[in-house]
This record gives C-alpha cells, structure tokens and sequence, in this order.
C-alpha cells in the first residue's frame, strides 16, 4: 500500500492541514476513501507543531466562544440530552397509551403535536423518542472512537506487516457501505433486536474513517522529535501513546465522532424505516417517522414531528463538529 | 391458499408489499365510468393498440401451471390456461371451462367428460392426455413444482412423491385416459368439492410442446386460455412486464374483450398507485396502505371496494404447554372479547375492512354469526374470562408479524387495544425482520406466543377454510389444533355429497371451533382497486383478482 | 506509475475475497428458511424443500459454501438464484440502471453543489454564504427517506414537476430526475461545502493575488485559476462518489419504483438469496476499488506536486 509505506516518511496529523477534511468523515455514508491522495499532499502544507495540545485546545476554546453555531448547537443539544435522560418532566403522557379511538386526532391544546392512527399522542412519542436516538448516537459513537481508535493506533505505533494487514481490514470494511453492512447485519439477527445490536450494526461498519485519522496522527508523532526524545530518555510504549500522541489524535477525532453522531442517528432511522431498526417497543423517531409516511397524504404533521426533532438533533451534532473543526483550523478563521 | 400464500408472500417481499390483503366493507361496485375529467393527456401509451395494463409482480418461478403461488405467476397463468372449471367472478361458483360435465357417485371415483374443439395456442387440440400428463408432470417430486401437494388427494400420488427417496412411479394410478375427450380420477378418500379445485393452476393441462424442455417453455408457455403470450411484443422481459395478447381461438365463454394485456411489474404499490393517478397504469389490483383513506376522492368513480374471501387472524401455538392447558381457552375467548375490531378498521383501514364474526369469509357458503359474543368487543367480560382462564400464558402476549409487510400496524392496534382493557404491558408486537423467518418459527411449532396469520380462499368451499387449516396434520395446520370433535364432523362434512347437510356438518364444527378458539377472527379483507381513465369495465372476482377478459380499452 | 499501478491492483485481491466472505458469512448467519417462505402462509411440501436446499448447498457448512461459491465466480460463475435465474442475468439488468441512476445523481450534485459552493466561497460571510450553509446543513440533517417521501409527494405528486415513479424495468433520464436529486442531496451538500472551503482556501493563495495584481479581469482570475486549483479536492470526491452512489441506493430505489442494484440487494436480502447479495456487493466493491485508484491517479494528474512510485 503506497500510501502507507509513504506516511511513515512524513504525515499527516489527520487532518488539521487538510482543507475540507470535516466534509471527508461524511464518506461513512458516501463511502469513499481518499486517503491515498490527502496523504501524498501534506507535505505541501505547512505542518502544524504537533507537541503542543494545550496551546492549540486554548486557543480553540477562545475562537469557540465567538462561534454562534457553537452556543446553538450546544443548547439545542442540552435540550435534547436532557429530555432524553428525563422525558417525564417534558411531558406527563404516556407514549404507550394509545386508545384507538383517537385515531389521526389533528394538533390541538390537548395534544399538541396531534395523535397518530394508532391514537398515541405524537407529543409524547417524541419527547421520549429522543432518548433511543440519542443512545445509539452518542454509544455508536463512543464504540467507534474505541475500536477505531485502538485499530488505528496499534497499526500506525507499530507499522510494519501489522499495518499492512490492518490497512487490508479496514480496506475490506470500508468497501461495504454503512447502510448496507447494518441492512444485513440486522438481519442476521432477527431474534433478539435491541438498541444494543443496532449500536453493534453501526459500529462494525462504521469505525474506518476514525481509525485511518487516529493512524495517521500516531504515525506523525511517533516521527516526531520530543517522542524521540521520550523514548530515549526510557518512556515506554503505552505511557508514549497515553502522554503524546492520544492528545495530537484527539481533536480530528472529536469532530468526525461529533459528525459521524448525527450519520449514526439518521441511519438508525433509516434502518428503522426499512422494518429491521429497534425493536418495537421501542420508541424511536425513526419507527414513527417510518409508519408516519404511510399517511403523508392525509395527515402529514405525523411526519413533521418527529422528522423536525430528528433533524434538529441530526443538525445540532453536525454544526457543534463544524464550529469545533473550525476551531481547531486557523486557515479557516 | 393462494390468496394468502400471495398476498403473504408479496408481504414477504418487504415494504413492497404495502397492501397485502385488500380488502373489505361495502360492496359497493362503482363501476360506471365517467370518463369526465380524463384530462390526463399525459400519457396515454398505456393503452395503445388496444392493450391496456395492469399492476403485477415478476414471477418467483417459471411460469408452468403447477409452479406459481404467488400473484405474479398466478397472473399471466390463469391469462393463458383454463381447466375444467373457472369460477364466476361474481359468485366464486364453480362453472364448467373445459368440462363438458364431471361427475361422481361416491366423491371418490370422478369421471371428465370434455368439451371438444379446444386448442392450444400453437393450434394442438386439448385432449384428455393433455390434463392426464400435466397432472402427472406436476406431481413428480423430481419435477420440483412448488404446488405439487395439489395433487395429494389422488390415488397414487405417493410413489410420484414419496417423503423420502426416489419416486417409484412415473403415473398416479388414479389417473385413467378413456379416449380423447374423457378420463377418470379416483381419489384416496372422497372429497365432495373436488370439483370445485379444478380451477385452480396446478389442474390446468398441458401441450405436448411443454414436455421438449420444460424450463424454455417456463420462459414462454402455450396455454389454451384467453390470452397467448405476445412474443412479438416483448413476452416476458425480466422484472420489466409479460405482454399477452387475445387468442382469437378461445372457445371459452370468457373471451377477451382488449386486444392484449401488459402485466407491469412493480416494486411497490406505492408506486403503482402514483403511476395509475399519472394514467400510465391503467388497473391496479391493490392500493397501498398510504392511499387507503384518499383513494375514493382521488378516483371516484374509477375506485373499486368489494368484499373478497379472505379473512385475517390471530393464531395460537395450541402445542406449547401453557396455552393448551385447560382455562387457556377462557384468556383466548377474553383476549377475543379486548379487540375492539370495529375501532381498529376505523383507524387503520379507514372503516374498509369488515369486523368479523365467523372462520368463513362472507361470500363462502354457510358464512353466518357462529363466532357471536367471542367475537364483539366487551371490556368487562373480557378482564374476566382472562383472570378466570388463570391470566395470560407467559405473563404477556406477543403477536407475532413480519416487520417488512403491511401488518405491523395493525398488530400494533390490536395489542394497543388489549392493553387497554386488560392493562399496560399485557401485550406487544414481536417483530421478524423477513416472513421467511417468521415462517420457519411458525411452521416449526416454536412460537410461545400468537402469530398473525390470513386466509384467502382458493376456491369458495367451507373446506379449504377450516378442513385445511385445523384438521388435525393438516398442511396449514401451524396451531396445532387437535380437536376430535372437529375432526370427526370435518370427515363426514368433506364426504356429504349434498351441499345443506354438508354446510349444516361444517357449522357444527364450527361452534366447536368457537368454544376452543384456536385462532382469533378479526377482520374480512374487501378488494381496493382503481383503473385509468383509459379503460372501463373493470371487474374483480370475489378472490381479489381482476376479471381480465372483460377490460375494453376505450 | 505502471509498478504503482500494478501493486494496488493485486492489494485489491485480498480485500476482495475478504469483502466477499464477510458478505457472505453475514448472509449465511441469516437463517431463515427461504425455501420454505416461498410458499407463503400454506404448509411447505417436505420434499420440494429438500431437494431445493440440496441444490443450492444451502445444507453444507459455510466454508464448504462459501467454496462453491468462490469456484464459480472464478469461472465466471456467479450463481443462480432461489428461483434458477443466473445471478449474473440479475447483475446485467440492474447495473445499467443503477449506473444511470447514479450518472443523473451526479450530473445534479456537480452542477449545482460546485455552483453553489463557488458562490458561497466568493461571497465568504456574506448573505449567499448562510444561505448555502443552511441549505446543505438542513439537506444533511434530514434522512434520505424522508426526503424521498417529501419530495415525491409535492415535486411529483402535488405539482407534477418530475415523475413521481420511474418506468418499470426500463426508466427513462426524465424518470431519473427526482430519484437522482434525492439520491444526489446529501453529496451535493458536501460538494457544495468542499468546493467553498477549497476556494476560501486558495482566495488569499499567492498566485491569486499575482494574477490580480496583474490586472487580469476578475472573471479570468476565478475561473482559470482559483476554481481549476480548487477543484481537486472536489473532483477526486467526485471521483469516489460515483461509485458509492451506485451502492447508496437502497432506500431512494425503493421508493421511486427504481429496480437497481440497491433494491436487487435489499429484495435479495430479505429473501435471504445469498449468491444474489454476494454477487451484486462483490461486483459493487470491485467499482469501488477501481474508483479509488482512478481517483489517486487522477490526483497525480490534476496536481504536479505528487508523483507515485
């Protein structure tokens, strides 16, 4: 792999230097892989100094606090984590309790989002549909940093044949998309479909971009003078990767997880619209979303709903990623 | 069967099939065209020529008469072919095609008698070898024919389909050629609506040309019906359309009044409908869920709602332990009583499906109020037929559905609705991802709790609704319903020649049925169709399926 | 290059085959019985079962499977389905429609996503730039099944624009349209947000200012120098887009009545074929493997700078 025995020589931290890398992760869904051609470039660009995280985290700080997408996405997001860990307070419904007889009952002062055909009031549902979405957003997410995270790492500190071979896996992985690799993993899993097998699904088929960033930045610092120095002053490997190179790898990490939180959301409910998502006791904006287009003709608030707070949340983790990448990237300010 | 086993398997096919089942309520006909606001210029080509089109779905198999389950092979098959009997579209009678008369004593030893002067449509008279043959071709378990069971009731139908090992005869037995237009069938034991089945496909005969290679003929059959294939338009193209044209020949009642038919091939009924609305379909055969409630203002006159014979319910697997044991009758007969049926066809089918109150599909002779007071929404008996039946079996109520059909949604009310009466948790929808994996639970006896499961008539017998289904070893028997009683008056019922007693038999078993209540009846599925403002006369029979032959092209 | 070439070409070998078990293991680990769903509610006949599963191997274990399998795609091979259709009949009717799919998605997100992100970049901060900000960021927050849904209902259905439902079996570029806009949405929105960050980049580059200063007219400068510069990020995206595109279709084909690669695979899925599944993910890793290297190449070509070994 050419691009890989190439970024032992020089490389990228991931991304910093690299315009535009925040649009790549979205290759999780879109699927693509440039890779080979962002690392050929960096030696074009200037390289960032590597050894100073904290300056860099201050100084991203300071410019996030001038950021209005910052503040908007982060209250929306306390908004939304809130009522996904206490739903209660926002609403004294229960979203199970569903007389049929209040069937596609319009928007009004008793039920503010409107009643479904099933006759369970759509206010309730998705107030308490933020927390399924949510879990599998942010448990996904932490999933994927993990395995990513290690994958990447293990090859990039120790390279060699082990790089290669995990250069091929992740190679193989990324050639199956999001959708269709959790499509067929759901299914192969008909009888015990819970919120953590979707988590499994996604984060299986999802892991690529963190590890090939993760790789690229252990590889950078591992080059680097002070690791040198570390390691000749008797540092030893895990207290090299915990002290040095995790904190470099750390912020390209943080803005594809923010990003790739929002993919995860909205392929859960993707997945739930094809019959194979949550279990349906669950209650999850997706399910809803997907029995609502049945009605579009004649009762499209049903869709409104839940789609609008799907797509706030969606929205809300994809601009905090946005405002946090712009941050970290000067050339940008 | 076929019905369900189409309109089941179309559901397997995911969000496909949206409106599995049509079905229900008013019977009223609106048929008149008007013709008025036929603005739609748009397209048009539908229809030229005199041919016009019609929704279906490719065909899962070749298309050989005894091969076809589903509506897509069902479709152009019963276009192409005629058997002894067809049925009335109206009624669901069974009236004579090919038959000049078949007749029996004992409902064991039946002789055909042909109408001669039909051909196939390359010009091969019809003889009694040609039904004689194909039936024996279908049989043959090496001929892997997916509707080969059809002919179990024959004599000698074992050797030709042994359970195990190599068939030890080519010929059942029970099947003699007496010259050209004659031949006898004796069965294993007698069936008294034996006749009433020769409708169906796998009865259909076969021309010599099928027997030079079966599987290129599958790709381009020669029936004697109405319709030929038009190869020079097309034929069948994959996943694209089968064209057929009318056979000039025909020496049927049903001649085709279009020119020829385009059976177009679609992937969901959401999009058929949305073509139908833009007139580049010109008959639907179902409307999707999503139209349900619109699809009488968006069509009008051109929108069809009439009963058909089919039924969906909630089974119960009788062979687990905790639902056979004694009182478990009492929370089946109390679940019954919580299903508010009325208010559930309201919500989810706009008030289009008809609640229902009896195993038999109104339509089906000796159809009448034998579920009575089980079936009727009564909260209050309801909690307590459950509490004196010992509560529910494994503390909760699962019903089991495909997720990728049209069924989610109202498993979904119905267990909303029994929540409702017997309190909160007390049941939820268990969802399998594919029908096939529902389907290898269900037929494998390994469902703890209940299970969605339809019927559809094959042909308008009290037979094929109950003997099929819940006789004990029956085919479709998937509850394991074992009921001596039923057994014994199912027997005698299926032997009576004379049609009153034979019904009169059947509601007795019936009311055993009830008390048992090894599945829970709940709606009758009506026919929801449309037509383009390019045809008219469009019919359906009371099976759901569109009268082909009587469509004109304006 | 051609030693380049040549090692990425036999790298493809070991992902391909490890792309195709994966695919095919999962799809083992259905279960299911899908012979026995073909016969719908009624009882299965025993004996037409058995001899079908004894046909398709669907009895012997995975490796054994995955073997016959792997023999036959080696001769070209690619299995028939439940029903006895070679799968590579399947593949030959799917593809081009997916392909032309695909070629109307991007044809949509490269006019539109460049234009838009060009105007974004040029007016940085300004009116146009949120605009187009907003616009993409809503596109991407909202699931493409809603979208599917939304926009066929009033682009299709209520205002007659496009054809809400594309031709059975032989879709026409005009029934393309509004599939290809869904489908095409969420990387036109990348597209447009590469393209203003790249030209928001090279803006203030040197060799912008140079040829300013120069006197040359505006026009010339955007055109000729900024935007050719700035699109090589956005091109080699494109590059690997077109053939995810053709793999991301699942959903967009299902509700346009589109019968591509993407519902073959989801159809194909729930009736648990396996060959089916196989066949179209393995032809579909092939394109994206080929793409990729296209698209390295491709960057060697658009940008002097780097050269492969």
């Amino acid at each position: 792999m050419p691009e890989y025995e190439k970024d032992h020589e020089h490389l990228p931290t991931g991304s910093q230097e690299q315009p535009g890398f925040g649009d790549q992760e979205f290759r999780t869904v879109a699927l693509a892989d440039t890779e080979g051609m962002t690392v050929e470039k960096t030696d074009v660009y200037a390289e960032p100094a590597p050894g100073k995280p904290r300056g860099a985290w201050g100084e991203a700080w300071r410019e996030l606090r001038r950021s209005p997408r910052f503040y908007v996405s982060a209250a929306l997001l306390l908004l939304l984590v809130f009522m996904a860990l206490w739903p209660g307070v926002f609403s004294s419904a229960d979203p199970n309790n569903c007389p049929i007889v209040d069937t596609d009952i319009k928007p009004n002062a008793d039920h503010w989002f409107g009643t479904n055909t099933q006759g369970c009031d759509i206010y309730a549902r998705t107030v308490y549909g933020a927390r399924a979405s949510i879990t599998v957003g942010v448990v996904t997410t932490a999933l994927v940093v993990l395995l990513g995270g290690v994958i990447g790492a293990f090859a990039g500190y120790f390279g060699g044949w082990i790089d290669a071979i995990l250069a091929r896996v992740t190679d193989v992985f990324f050639g199956i998309p999001l959708l269709l690799g959790a499509l067929v993993f759901m299914s192969a899993f008909p009888e015990d479909r819970t919120i953590w097998l979707v988590v499994g699904a996604l984060g299986v088929f999802g892991w690529m971009q963190i590890a090939r960033i993760m790789r690229g930045s252990v590889v950078t610092v591992k080059q680097s003078d002070y690791v040198v120095a570390a390691r000749a002053l008797g540092a030893g490997t895990p207290r090299i990767l915990m002290r040095h190179v995790l904190p470099n790898a750390i912020a390209p990490v943080i803005v594809v997880a923010t990003i790739s939180l929002g993919t995860f959301i909205a392929t859960e409910a993707t997945l739930s619209f094809l019959g194979i998502g949550l279990p349906p006791t669950e209650v999850s904006w997706g399910a809803d979303i997907s029995s609502a287009t049945t009605v579009i003709r004649d009762q499209p608030y049903q869709l409104f709903f839940p789609s609008l707070f799907l797509s706030v949340t969606v929205l809300s983790f994809i601009l905090l990623g946005d405002a946090v990448r712009d941050a970290l990237d000067p050339k940008l300010r | 069967m076929r019905g369900t086993t189409r309109a089941k398997w179309l559901a397997g096919v995911g969000i496909l099939a949206l409106a599995a089942t049509a079905c229900g309520s008013s019977s009223d006909n609106k048929k008149s065209d008007t013709g008025s606001g036929a603005g739609n210029s748009a397209s048009g080509g539908s229809s030229s020529g005199g041919y016009y089109t019609a929704s279906s779905t490719e065909p899962q198999n070749l298309l050989q008469p005894a091969n076809a389950n589903e509506t897509g092979g069902f479709y152009p098959l019963s276009m192409m072919f005629r058997g002894l009997y067809t049925y009335d579209p109206k009624t669901g009678d069974t009236v004579p095609a090919m038959a000049e008369s078949m007749d029996t004593t004992d409902s064991v030893n039946w002789t055909v008698k042909l109408k001669s002067g039909w051909t196939f449509h390359n010009g091969e008279p019809v003889t009694a070898k040609s039904f004689v043959d194909a039936w024996n071709w279908g049989a043959l378990s090496t001929n892997k024919q997916i509707n080969a069971t059809w002919y179990q009731p024959i004599e000698g139908y074992d050797q030709l389909h042994p359970e195990q090992g190599e068939p030890t005869a080519q010929t059942m037995s029970g099947l003699k050629v007496v010259d050209d237009n004659t031949f006898t069938i004796k069965l294993t034991s007698p069936i008294s609506s034996f006749k009433a089945q020769m409708g169906y496909t796998p009865f259909m005969p076969l021309p010599t040309e099928f027997y030079k290679d079966p599987a290129k003929y599958g790709e381009a059959p020669i029936g004697n019906g109405p319709f030929q294939l038009d190869t020079a338009a097309g034929g069948w193209e994959r996943k694209k359309q089968i064209t057929v044209k009318r056979y000039d020949n025909y020496k049927g009642n049903d001649k085709a009044k279009a020119a020829g038919v385009k059976l177009v091939f679609y992937t969901t009924y959401d999009a058929a409908y949305t073509a139908l609305r833009d007139n580049k379909l010109d008959v639907i055969d179902q409307m999707p869920t999503s139209a349900i409630a619109s699809f009488q203002k968006d069509l009008g006159d051109r929108a069809i709602v009439q009963p058909q014979l089919s039924i969906q319910k909630i089974g119960f697997p009788l062979y687990d332990p905790e639902w056979s044991k004694p009182g478990a009758e009492k929370v089946r007969q109390g679940l019954s009583m919580a299903i508010d049926r009325a208010a559930i066809t309201k919500a989810i089918y706009k008030g289009l499906e008809v609640p229902a109150n009896d195993f038999l599909a109104p339509g089906i002779p000796g159809h009448a109020d034998v579920c009575g007071d089980t079936c009727k929404f009564n909260p209050e008996k309801a909690k307590q037929l459950v509490a004196e039946g010992g509560g529910i079996p494994h503390g909760k109520l699962t019903i089991a559905t495909n997720a990728d059909g049209p069924h989610r949604e109202w498993v979904t009310a119905v267990c909303n609705s029994i929540n409702q009466v017997i309190g909160a948790g007390s049941c939820e929808p268990k969802l399998y991802p594919e029908f096939s994996v529902a389907r290898k639970d269900i037929s494998g006896h390994k469902m703890q709790g209940a299970y969605r499961t339809g019927w559809k008539a094959d042909y308008p017998f009290p037979d094929n609704f109950l003997n099929d289904v819940y006789r004990t070893g029956a085919a479709s028997n998937d509850a394991g319903y074992s009921s001596p009683v039923f057994d014994n008056l199912a027997k005698q019922a299926m032997a009576t020649a004379d049609k009153n007693q034979s019904l009169d038999l059947w509601k007795q078993a019936e009311a055993q049925m009830v008390k048992d209540l090894p599945s829970i009846p709940l709606w009758y599925y009506t026919t929801k169709a449309g037509y383009s403002t390019n045809v008219s006369n469009v019919q359906f029979d009371v099976f759901g399926n569109p009268v082909f032959t009587e469509v004109t092209v304006k | 290059m051609g030693r380049y070439v040549i090692r990425r070409l036999l790298m493809m070998i070991p992902v391909f085959i490890g792309t195709t078990f994966l695919i095919y293991y999962m799809v083992y680990q259905l279960g299911g019985d899908p012979i026995s769903a073909m016969f719908g509610d009624r009882g299965a006949d025993p004996v037409f079962v058995a001899q079908k599963r004894a046909e398709l191997h669907l009895d012997d274990s995975l490796i054994v499977q995955y073997w016959y399998y792997l023999k036959g795609l080696l001769q070209g091979d690619f299995g028939t389905t439940l029903n006895g259709i070679p799968v590579a009949d399947e593949l030959k009717r799917a593809f081009p429609i997916s392909i032309r799919l695909a070629l109307v998605a991007f044809a949509i997100e490269v006019v539109i996503g460049v234009t838009a992100g060009l105007i974004a970049g040029l007016k940085r901060g300004k009116f146009a730039d949120s605009v187009v900000l907003v616009v993409t960021l809503v596109v991407i927050s909202i699931p493409v099944f809603v979208l599917g849904y939304v926009l066929q209902y009033f682009m299709g259905l209520q205002w007659g624009w496009f054809p809400a439902t594309a031709t059975p079996g032989d879709p026409t570029w005009e029934d393309l349209i509004l599939p290809g806009i869904v489908l095409g949405s969420l990387s036109l929105a990348f597209v447009a947000r590469l393209t203003r960050t790249s030209i928001v980049e090279n803006i203030r580059a040197d060799y912008v200012r140079t040829a300013t200063a120069k006197g040359l007219p505006r026009r010339r400068v955007v055109t000729v120098h900024l935007l050719r510069n700035s699109l090589i990020p956005v091109v080699t995206f494109l590059g690997a887009d077109l053939g995810s595109l053709m793999a991301g279709a699942i959903v967009t084909e299902g509700i346009f009545n589109v019968d591509g690669v993407g519902r073959l695979i989801y159809l194909s899925v729930t009736r648990h074929e396996s060959s089916t599944v196989v066949g179209a993910v393995a032809a579909l890793v092939m394109i994206y493997l080929v793409m990729n290297l296209i698209v390295d190449l491709l960057y060697a070509v658009l940008d002097p700078r780097i050269r492969y070994a």
